[in-house]
């Protein structure tokens, strides 16, 4: 028979739990709460989102918000600028840094130390220092307004070189010994044995570098300027600029610029999770 | 003796081969940092010792003249103090809801993978649409947020244009966003944590309460100075949410350091004199990361993987 304190004990561990539970779902409801509202605003009329009452569900579902939006801006467009831009960055930023963080994990060479902290150093350089005369040069290369200006200057990054190389180095040696030994050079030791070895690195790396350059801002911002050039968060934000007023319309387009990457996460969540703790720290 | 010779001419032949293969390999990489980070480097601060409209040829060198202007301009200091201003509210307040959401959600709660899906969601999020949606709920009179204080009796002010207040909701809404984030990693960092040591102290009789404070929070004492570090340097450069949100006003009361640098290269287009806000700017950033790498060490570390 359990004693008094103990029934205390177990009393006050459940009321702790629950606690810790409400304050959770209360903390859940204000994360999730603003995604509902904007994909329920996405499809109201506009008379049901100017009312002084708060309503969450629209009274009538208009579908036509969304057709509008590609009626105010070349939404179409902007969303290839984007999906293009992200995908290029990517795979270059890969391809690389696979070859980069080979040299430095796997290869002997003069100056590797050297060469090594230097690439190290210029994670410490924003781009919000870079990106004047990054324009400049952009500018005397006459790429403004081209899709190159938003992918040359991110086909390589530092933190994707220093990410490969640590995870290269972790590759056990006499793997290595065994391809010379078969007298494997050293691009087909990189492709054909490194890369699958590691292509978990590849996919976490691949998604964040993704997922970064999906929501660039600054710069596509000043090194666009005509509307269809524009990526998908400038666009968006251009669009407030100019059609503020049409809510319904602005959360329909906020809807569509989010969901790939909202689907991504739900099919390879613990990947953005790893994604986004590793390499954070990068932003 | 022709043996060793030969020996060492192929070995040398063979460490130029790798070499020269390592250099290829680099070569990529280093074209790219070249043209887009050492040479803009060194750019901006020649820009930054000249006055210069992009508009004329001319560029007359001003020495220090771009930097002396600028700490003599109310603006940027007004920038300088939003910047402050921000970082404080958003470094204990993300910290304390990141914390906060790691600790609750970290043991014997069922259901942890969706909370932790949900508490994710604003951290994938584009930046750009958590601004746009969080200024509509910030409407004054059509917005969520003052429906709901409404509801409760509480008249709410028109938050994005009262001075203030607008920075209150650009503060909000980055906790909003980030705080998933860092909750990720506090997670991170009390899986580090061996089990063994709370196994101990209960077997010496510490309650829930004495273990939190003699074992939990000295061991993420590291990790939080850390992601403090992390939250500094990121609220330093912070742009996206104010430019969408608010786009510095009202009267510039939410214009920070970025801000005002993109306003006068961008739009004044004075590019000598923004190269200078910009090379103070890194100056601070390289003093901040200069004071984390000498005293508290990297995220692996902290971590303790």
């Amino acid at each position: 028979m359990p004693s008094v304190s103990d029934n205390a004990r177990v009393f006050r561990k459940s009321v702790g739990l629950t606690l810790r539970y409400v304050v959770l779902i209360i903390g859940a409801a204000i994360v999730a709460f603003p995604f509902l509202w904007m994909i329920f605003t996405s499809f109201k009329e506009p008379a049901d989102i100017f009312s002084r009452t708060f309503r969450l569900f629209p009274r009538e579902w208009n579908f036509s918000n969304y057709a509008s939006v590609f009626e105010f801006i070349p939404f179409a467009s902007m969303y290839l600028n984007s999906v293009i831009v992200a995908m290029v960055i990517t795979i270059s930023q890969l391809f690389t840094s696979a070859l980069a963080g080979y040299a430095f994990a796997r290869l002997k060479f003069p100056g590797r130390e050297v060469l090594f902290y230097a690439f190290l150093a210029t994670m410490m350089l924003p781009e919000q220092v870079r990106i004047i005369p990054s324009f400049l040069l952009l500018k005397q290369m006459h790429l403004i307004d081209t899709h190159w200006a938003l992918i040359l200057p991110w086909m390589a990054g530092p933190f994707a070189v220093f990410f490969m190389r640590q995870s290269f180095m972790d590759i056990p040696q006499s793997l290595f010994d065994a391809a010379r030994i078969d007298g494997a050079g050293n691009g087909r030791i990189l492709f054909r044995i490194v890369i699958p070895l590691t292509r978990n690195i590849f996919l976490t790396l691949g998604i964040f570098t993704f997922m970064w350059s999906w929501n660039m801002y600054l710069w596509p911002l000043v090194m666009t300027h005509s509307m269809s050039m524009r990526t998908l968060p400038v666009g968006l934000s251009m669009f407030q600029n100019q059609m503020g007023t049409n809510w319904a319309a602005l959360m329909a387009a906020s809807v569509m610029a989010i969901t790939p990457i909202v689907v991504a996460f739900f099919l390879a969540q613990r990947k953005f999770m790893e994604g986004i703790t590793l390499t954070g720290i990068k932003s | 003796m022709a043996r060793e010779e030969g020996a060492l001419g192929r070995y040398r032949w063979y460490r130029s081969r790798e070499s020269r293969i390592a250099y290829l390999f680099l070569l990529p990489a280093i074209v790219i940092f070249l043209l887009f980070t050492a040479f803009p480097f060194f750019h901006s601060l020649y820009l930054s010792f000249h006055k210069w409209s992009i508009l004329t040829p001319n560029k007359p060198f001003v020495g220090l003249g771009n930097y002396r202007a600028l700490f003599a301009n109310a603006d940027f200091w007004n920038a300088v103090k939003n910047t402050l201003v921000y970082t404080l509210g958003v470094i204990p307040g993300t910290t304390a809801c990141s914390l906060g959401i790691a600790l609750l959600l970290w043991k014997g709660i069922k259901g942890r993978n969706v909370l932790r899906t949900i508490y994710f969601l604003p951290v994938i999020t584009s930046l750009v649409v958590v601004a746009i949606v969080w200024s509509r709920i910030f409407d004054a009179q059509y917005g969520l947020m003052n429906q709901l204080l409404d509801l409760v009796g509480i008249h709410g002010p028109a938050w994005l244009y009262k001075p203030g207040w607008a920075m209150a909701a650009v503060i909000f809404t980055s906790i909003w966003k980030n705080a998933g984030f860092y909750a990720v990693i506090f997670l991170a960092g009390l899986h580090g944590i061996p089990d063994m040591y709370y196994e101990c102290a209960k077997l010496d009789g510490a309650n829930s309460i004495q273990q939190f404070f003699h074992i939990t929070m000295p061991l993420l004492r590291r990790l939080t100075a850390l992601v403090v570090v992390m939250l500094t340097l990121n609220s330093f450069k912070v742009f996206t949410l104010v430019d969408v949100m608010t786009g510095g006003g009202p009267m510039r009361s939410t214009e920070t350091w970025v801000n005002y640098l993109y306003r006068q290269g961008f739009q004044s287009l004075r590019m000598g004199y923004a190269s200078a806000v910009a090379w103070v700017l890194f100056f601070v950033i390289l003093l901040i990361t200069l004071f984390q790498m000498k005293y508290i060490g990297g995220k692996r570390d902290a971590i303790g993987q």
